[in-house]
């Protein structure tokens, strides 16, 4: 019987396989960041171990970091921040410090520097590590305890998690994203129906997907209780890889190429689940509540929490939102938007927000955070962040942001967001925010009209 | 690692589903650099809320959590989990986990108990109607005991194992630091290195 491509990556990477055990694991590349490691150093440090491959090992400060020029203003951020500086010192391993040009979100930067590649397996202590996915990498998320054991390591053991295809049939239409597509999905399946699965993302709208849009679809994974999520290489990702500081080059390439186009699902490969959906029916689509499965088209109104699968949470959900069931949601005034995050803060999701507020003024607070240094510069080049702050939105400096609020940039109690991050949990964007999940596109047309409105309403 | 056997204690009932780690432990206590200290954040802003069950005087002490559905969703902050332990939880049921929190609590020995939906409401209703009632989680039984009730729950034998004996996971991995260098051998000479 053949093999899905998780398989493959899976059983090319099993280092140690004994009766009753979990396999052990070989990872490729294990990122880092200022919250999930300091005690796995320490851990580290206590036990007289060493870091096995520094080489394979790469970290940054993204979570902490304020996004305005100057130093960190809260000592214990600082001292966080100044924690990573030290341990990556002292054991060897490549730091990009706030202010360099490679520093930026862990999850953009992989991609971007050319270190996440086909085949490969990549973990860092954050659980939206399923981005690296999209590439048709085996990536997830650990806890500190395993940042530990990959660093001492090399390895993880583990079980293999069920496979389940979403089969994504159609085109996506016009002014449909690749955000809409994962919280279409989310809501189908709900934030529990991919537990204890890798998710293979497949079908012709996946295939037509940019490998930004594919970054999109696979970071969200998460959201639907994935361990990770999977696309498979194609001529898209050897387009975006080529040339990149860390891909293959020369013969190298063409070996690496070789062996990446063997990374499909075989025809007769069975998935332990299957899901499917038709991407031609979709339209911009938004979160109501508390949780990214809590969500609806744009068009539509917040449904009676009686119709939904889960009416004491849905209730819950209305009652901190402060909503209430049967409002359309473009009625849903918002009082801050936030571009940005690992989600959608690439140069692709930049260029779509500009190209709804050029020449337009937006009337909500609007916060456009490039997702890494190097977007940043990008964006720049293009002469983006001149529309961005024509329009009147603020333009910053790289980093996590408003997407979890652990550095300034946050929401007050009560005040509501377009976000085009990954999580609305409750307080996710500070105390008492409330946040609605939304599409680059969405978050432009609504900071124009300070209500959630799709562009084609502009 | 805590080394758990049979756990008997106090429980506390939390009827909601999605508890998510961001619910679990705010992100604004994640700025600690140590291990310790956690328990003052755990429901953070739940705990602000009179009503919430853990402000209620007669869970006082509880030690196992019942909770709805998709408990530990979200992040990965292992701080979730050391916030539960260090709150003096030492298991938690619930019908299903998020798989990282899931993960994360059996690297540190908080146990978490996956039972049927309608095994878990019945179990909540008991506390409710006698908060004073004992349950045992019995790991080497595999089974769950309160009030002439019992309920069996499913882990694998590994993880059983390596909880019962309290085993530190890279311990045992470096024992097979052979293997590790066999593989490292043969890895294809193209993927990247940071250096
Ligand atoms: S951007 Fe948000 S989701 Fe992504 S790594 Fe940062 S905090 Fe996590």
């Amino acid at each position: 019987m053949g093999r899905t491509l998780a398989e493959k990556v899976w059983e090319q990477h099993v280092v140690r396989r004994a009766d009753g055990e979990p396999d052990l694991l070989y990872i490729d590349l294990h990122l880092i960041h200022e919250v999930t490691s300091p005690q796995a150093f320490d851990g580290l440090r206590l036990a007289g171990r060493k870091v096995r491959r520094p080489d394979l090992t790469i970290a940054t400060e993204d979570h902490n970091v304020p996004t305005v020029l100057g130093p960190i203003a809260d000592p214990v951020s600082k001292a966080q921040v100044e924690t990573l500086r030290k341990n990556a010192a002292e054991f060897g391993i490549r730091l990009h410090p706030m202010g360099d040009p490679g520093q930026g979100v862990v999850h953009i930067i992989g991609p971007q520097f050319g270190l996440t590649q086909p085949g490969m397996t990549v973990v860092c202590g954050d659980s939206h590590t399923s981005t690296h996915g999209a590439f048709g990498a085996l990536a997830f998320g650990i806890g500190t305890s395993e940042v530990e054991h990959v660093l001492a390591t090399q390895t993880l053991p583990a079980y293999r998690p069920k496979t389940m295809a979403i089969e994504v049939s159609g085109e996506l239409p016009f002014g449909v994203t690749a955000k809409d597509l994962i919280l279409a999905i989310i809501a189908k399946i709900g934030t529990g129906g991919g537990q204890g699965h890798i998710v293979e993302y497949r079908g012709e709208a996946i295939r037509d997907l940019s490998m930004e849009g594919r970054m999109t679809v696979c970071n969200m994974s998460i959201e639907a209780g994935a361990r990770a999520g999977m696309i498979a290489p194609d001529e898209t990702t050897f387009e975006y890889l080529k040339g990149r500081r860390h891909a293959p080059s020369g013969e190298a390439w063409d070996a690496a190429v070789e062996y990446w186009k063997s990374l499909r699902t075989d025809d007769d490969a069975v998935f332990d689940t299957v899901v499917e959906i038709d991407a031609s029916v979709l339209s911009p689509f938004v979160t109501w509540g508390t949780n990214p499965g809590q969500g609806v088209p744009l068009r539509d109104a917040i449904p009676a929490p009686g119709e939904t699968s889960d009416p004491a949470a849905a209730q819950r959900a209305l009652d901190y939102m402060g909503l209430s069931a049967g409002t359309p949601l473009t009625e849903i005034q918002v009082d801050t938007v936030f571009v940005g995050s690992c989600t959608n803060g690439r140069l692709e999701d930049l260029r779509a927000v500009a190209e709804v507020l050029r020449g337009r003024t937006v009337t909500a607070r609007t916060l456009i955070v490039p997702g890494s240094m190097q977007v940043k510069a990008d964006a720049e080049a293009e002469g983006l962040h001149e529309v961005f702050k024509a329009a009147g939105a603020e333009w910053r400096e790289a980093g996590c942001s408003m997407c979890l609020g652990m550095n300034p940039d946050t929401l007050a109690p009560g005040e509501r967001s377009a976000s085009t991050s990954n999580r609305n949990f409750e307080g996710r964007q500070g105390k008492g925010g409330r946040t609605h999940l939304v599409s680059p596109a969405v978050a432009a047309a609504s900071a124009v009209t300070g209500r959630l409105t799709a562009p084609a309403d502009l | 690692m805590d080394a758990f056997t049979t756990h008997t204690g106090r429980a506390v009932p939390l009827r909601r589903s999605n508890v998510d780690t961001d619910q679990i432990i705010p992100a604004v206590w994640l700025k600690q650099v140590s291990r310790t200290g956690f328990e003052k954040g755990l429901f953070a802003a739940w705990r602000e809320d009179p009503a919430f069950v853990l402000n209620d005087p007669v869970y006082e002490g509880a030690s196992i959590l019942v909770s709805g559905p998709d408990f530990g969703t979200g992040s990965s902050r292992e701080h979730a989990v050391w916030a539960l332990q260090q709150y003096g939880f030492r298991a938690v049921i619930a019908a299903r986990f998020g798989d990282i929190f899931r993960n994360n609590s059996t690297k540190m020995g908080l146990l978490p108990i996956v039972l049927p939906a309608e095994t878990v409401e019945a179990l909540q209703a008991a506390i409710e109607a006698d908060p004073a009632i004992e349950v045992t989680a019995d790991l080497a039984a595999r089974e769950v005991r309160w009030g002439g009730e019992s309920a069996g729950f499913e882990i694998d034998d590994y993880t059983r194992w390596r909880l019962l004996e309290g085993l530190d996971d890279i311990g045992l991995t470096l024992r097979h630091a052979d293997d590790v260098q066999a593989y490292e051998n043969g890895r294809q000479r193209w993927l990247p290195t940071t250096v």
